[in-house]
């Protein structure tokens, strides 16, 4: 039987899937009966879907020129 | 995409007994992989993101010739990509003082979110709370944490690394990396409910 506090310090390693086996089923059974870290659960994963939104614009056109003529520069050099 | 060598690379003992295959020139690599990379790195260094994809073309051309499998080129240059936005990172970046990360490490954004409770109306209190935040507000959380835990933190859970490949990528050893994680993300926590302050977002009409 593990506390909320152990639980929830490992809730992000649990959902990276980095926990050994027997702690994965420790966590599981916490959140089985514990609804407060399930809410924990439950923003943790709002958190990294937050994080995963896409976010950086496309390669801007006069960027991608100037990069291009590096590289032609390199293999014209060589 | 895997960033490992051995998944993505031809070994050189495996190279040895291979014969060489046709293999595009740099340029037409480069060409290829120039949005992806152009991309990352604006996640992982911002406005300087062109210069650090310039140091990887350098870099990246030099060691061409050393590739074995022009299949490995994606990982490879985002390796190299990866090396050139730390070096670039860590010369500007901010020196994270101790007592920040003790301080970071008590916090709990959900346990904040509930105690402060911002929104009184709402029914959907933490959600409300992370739809303040717009695209600018969250590059701009990202950008005051110091490197040393913005890179693994855009790696893992933007880009969408596994925890083993960003190690690998910044060349630390897994249970340094599990650390960084877990620091960075209760500094992100802690940044988060910061900047929500200081910009008036905490506001039941601030919504977007």
């Amino acid at each position: 039987m593990i506390t909320c506090a152990e639980a929830v310090r490992q809730l992000w390693e649990y959902l990276d899937g980095v926990v050994e086996e027997a702690d994965r089923e420790k966590i599981e059974e916490h959140l089985s009966f514990c609804r407060r870290c399930c809410g924990e659960l439950d923003f943790a994963e709002e958190l990294r879907r937050f994080l995963a939104q896409p976010d950086e614009p496309d390669l801007p056109a006069d960027v991608k020129a100037r990069l291009l003529a590096t590289v032609t520069e390199l293999e014209e050099r060589a | 995409m895997s960033v490992f060598p051995e998944q993505g690379m031809v070994r050189a003992e495996q190279q040895a007994a291979d014969t060489p295959s046709e293999r595009g020139s740099f340029q037409v690599v480069a060409a290829r992989e120039l949005p992806r990379l152009y991309r990352l790195a604006r996640r992982l260094v911002g406005d300087e993101a062109e210069d650090a994809v310039q140091d990887a073309l350098l870099k990246g051309y030099r060691a061409y010739a050393s590739l074995d499998d022009e299949v490995a080129a994606p990982a490879w240059l985002t390796a190299i990509l990866v090396n050139c936005c730390r070096d670039r990172a860590r010369a500007k970046g901010r020196r994270v003082e101790e007592t920040e990360l003790n301080e970071a490490d008590g916090f709990s954004l959900y346990r904040t979110i509930a105690a402060e409770d911002p929104f009184p109306y709402s029914d959907s209190l933490h959600l409300d709370f992370l739809h303040q935040f717009g695209r600018e507000d969250v590059r701009a959380v990202l950008a005051e944490l110091p490197e040393l835990y913005r890179l693994p933190l855009v790696l893992c859970y933007c880009e969408g690394y596994q925890v083993k490949e960003v190690a690998y990528l910044l060349e630390v050893p897994l249970g340094t990396m599990l650390a960084r994680l877990h620091r960075g993300r209760k500094l992100f926590e802690r940044t988060l409910w910061d900047y929500a302050e200081r910009h008036g977002l905490l506001k039941e009409n601030a919504k977007r």
